[in-house]
């Protein structure tokens, strides 16, 4: 099953190094994984999707936790919560034809034209990652030219906080 | 408030941490706190000849003690050296602080004489690791490095220090800081109760209960506790590997080491149990052997410190976080206040199943009348010497299981072995680290002619600082125990498990001024061995040849269940 673990950790040289380090170590996955500094900038917060069982998940949630520079980690899916992706995505867009579908395209999964030229648009795309691939699935007629996607970000619902 | 320089701080903080005694081997990144340790007489520097020897000394001291042993290494190939060390101790969760040296601050990156990543290279095999980036900081991460090390589950940390954190000329004001806080590390301090009650009901409930303990109990200092506990509920006790000693080896109620080289009884109790409380050990593949048929009937209790250790290869009905002595001693009040002790039919019925098994195999070995000496022989006759108090610092191989399975440990701490990491070359540094420490106690290494040539240079180390250690080489001319794989599994095609061109090792060691012995007769063996434990104030590397073709006993048959053993070469279970 999909996970999506949140990391608090100690903003410090090497901290992500060990992160990342773990996952190939004890040979978990690691689909998405995205960092950056909080409001507190002495923390990162760091999102990571992974596959795995229960069981693989757990262990991954103990070994983050015995990692000194994590502070807090917590496994978002066990709750309500929200997430989150951009992608950004360029497509050739040189006949009127393929600029009208792609941008019909667009308006249906409420994305915006964020660059063009007289034969590409870019298009950016915030949503699910299921969101995410379905628009990728519903342009296959149009010629894709590069996809960058951010990662999953995650939050819990309500009035649930991962904090210090 | 004293001004210091880095390198100074390093010193002093050691010193104030009660340090006595680092191990350690000098190069050009460390010059400036070679040269602080020259100036000062209370840290005491001993110099190895290979880096890896002062990793092993420290870990063994720390073995030995319960506290953080120490080793100073510097940039590149230094550091590269001490990773097998460190892995070694990160394994078997034994607190080390290890310092490296790093090239300057300015030059990281630029691919510069001796630098290598340390921080990098050894982060799969380390708690934690510091790089210091202010001089000023040194204080502080000496401190946390040794709060890491040495609380929770144990383990080596890391302080790599750039040579321009320690400039002479710099100053900066010392205070060696009294406490530790770290908001993202709090290790469990105390067990749940109410899983604690629950697993002691379910311990006096059992009709065929078994403590399975592990090296927790040694480095947790709770081997009388755990002592009492077994006593108190009548139920057999196995030791792993890591955990010899823990529970006195020559009680009865002891059935002796479990897993793949472990004792017919033993394995025979783990696979029959109805109740298996585990406390400071792991359920390492040595252990459980095939993990799917491990325990078919038990119900499993699982004390441990870590909470990652629980579940993570058998699942634990009763999980329990916490340090083993204080949960122990719960466990302890609770039965004594029980309404009904444990089932005294059934543990009678328990320990009857149990004499049967010892009765079939009890460690039985056949000895060659008038030919070679069998290891275990060596084994025994060590443990009669030294009445069974020695410490026991082993190399790897099959002289490390013969010794684990013939040398009674009544005591902890006296068994020193890289079980774990499988680490050869273990065995000579670990002896010294220990004998160093305690200078009065009979240190014996028991190795063999593969493994001792790991670190053989630190006879030299053994001269320069007088540390009369026993050396006991079972010498078989062969890797023994891949010799014996090789033997079962690969229809005795011994590929590259031969010793050729072995050295003599009686000159060796007397060129090295120690004292060379050797032997080839069990009528022989009594009388030198204790000639050699009595020149107390001597290095002894006694050579002893035994049977090339022995095998160790029991061994469990591959994912097989704990009680699939063969007993000898031509008997299975």
């Amino acid at each position: 099953m999909r996970h999506i673990i949140s990391v608090l950790l100690e903003n410090e040289p090497g901290a992500l190094s060990r992160v990342v380090g773990l996952f190939s170590q004890r040979n978990f996955n690691i689909e998405t994984l995205t960092v950056a500094a909080t409001d507190d900038g002495t923390l990162s917060r760091m999102t990571v999707t992974t596959l795995g069982s229960d069981k693989v998940v757990e262990q991954i949630t103990k070994q983050l936790n015995k990692l000194i520079d994590v502070v807090k980690v917590v496994d978002l899916t066990e709750g309500e919560h929200i997430e989150r992706e951009l992608m950004m995505i360029k497509l050739k867009a040189n006949s009127s034809a393929a600029r009208e579908e792609i941008k019909r395209t667009a308006d249906i999964f409420r994305g915006q034209v964020i660059d063009a030229t007289p034969n590409t648009f870019t298009v950016q795309l915030v949503g699910s990652s299921d969101k995410l691939d379905a628009f990728i699935n519903a342009l296959s007629g149009a010629s894709l030219l590069e996809v960058v996607r951010s990662g999953v970000s995650g939050i819990a619902r309500g009035e649930k906080v991962l904090s210090l | 408030m004293e001004l210091l320089s880095g390198a100074e701080m390093v010193i002093r903080a050691l010193r104030d941490e009660g340090v006595q005694h680092i191990y350690g081997y000098p190069g050009g990144a460390l010059l400036h706190v070679y040269d602080a340790i020259f100036q000062q007489d209370e840290v005491q520097h001993v110099l190895v000849r290979h880096e890896q020897a002062a990793t092993h000394m420290a870990d063994a001291y720390a073995r030995a003690t319960g506290k953080a042993g120490v080793a100073l290494v510097t940039s590149g190939p230094g550091a590269t050296n001490a990773v097998t060390g460190i892995a070694t101790a990160y394994m078997d969760s034994i607190p080390m602080v290890v310092i490296t040296g790093q090239v300057m601050s300015f030059l990281i990156g630029e691919d510069a004489f001796q630098e290598t990543d340390m921080i990098g290279i050894s982060r799969p095999v380390v708690k934690h690791s510091f790089s210091v980036q202010r001089p000023e900081d040194i204080p502080s991460i000496i401190k946390k490095a040794f709060h890491i090390a040495q609380t929770g589950r144990p383990g080596p940390v890391v302080v790599d220090i750039p040579k321009d954190m320690t400039t002479p000329t710099e100053r900066y004001e010392y205070e060696y800081p009294k406490n530790v806080k770290m908001r993202s590390y709090n290790p469990v301090s105390r067990g749940h109760s109410g899983q604690i009650k629950k697993a002691v009901d379910l311990l006096l409930g059992a009709k065929r209960p078994v403590i399975y303990s592990g090296g927790g109990i040694i480095m947790g200092d709770a081997h009388v506790e755990l002592t009492e506990l077994a006593r108190s509920l009548n139920v057999p006790v196995t030791n792993t590997l890591m955990g010899l000693g823990g529970y006195p080896g020559t009680d009865r109620q002891f059935v002796g080491m479990l897993g793949m080289h472990g004792s017919y009884e033993a394995n025979m109790v783990m696979h029959h149990a109805d109740v298996v409380l585990a406390i400071g050990a792991r359920f390492d593949d040595r252990v459980t052997n095939g993990v799917d048929k491990f325990c078919p009937t038990a119900k499993i209790i699982h004390v441990d410190i870590d909470p990652a250790s629980i579940s993570k290869t058998i699942t634990a009905d009763i999980p329990i976080v916490g340090p083993a002595r204080d949960i122990i001693k719960e466990m302890i009040q609770l039965v004594k206040g029980a309404k009904t002790g444990p089932d005294a039919e059934a543990a009678k019925q328990w320990w009857q199943q149990i004499d049967e098994w010892r009765a079939r195999h009890g460690g039985r070995f056949d000895i060659n009348e008038g030919g070679l000496m069998k290891p275990q022989q060596v084994i025994e006759m060590l443990s009669k010497v030294t009445n069974g108090d020695a410490y026991v610092c082993s190399d790897v191989g099959q002289h490390q299981m013969f010794a684990a399975q013939y040398y009674k440990f009544n005591q902890p701490k006296r068994w020193i072995n890289s079980g774990g990491l499988g680490t050869m070359g273990f065995g000579l540094p670990a002896a010294m680290g220990v004998k160093m420490n305690f200078p009065d106690a009979h240190v014996a290494c028991v190795t063999g002619e593969g493994s001792i040539q790991m670190n053989i240079q630190e006879l030299s180390t053994c001269q320069q600082y007088d540390i009369p250690v026993k050396i006991i080489c079972l010498n078989n001319q062969s890797l023994g125990m891949v010799r014996q794989w090789q033997d079962m599994n690969y229809e005795s095609r011994h590929s590259q498990s031969y010793m050729k061109s072995l050295p003599d090792f009686v000159k060796l060691a007397e060129s090295y001024g120690h004292v060379g012995m050797k032997v080839d007769k069990y009528a022989d063996l009594e009388g030198a061995m204790t000639e050699a434990f009595a020149m107390t104030d001597r290095l002894v590397f006694m050579d002893i040849a035994v049977d090339p073709f022995e095998h160790v006993y029991p061994m469990q048959v591959p994912r097989g269940a704990m009680r699939d053993m063969w007993l000898s070469k031509t008997e299975r279970t």
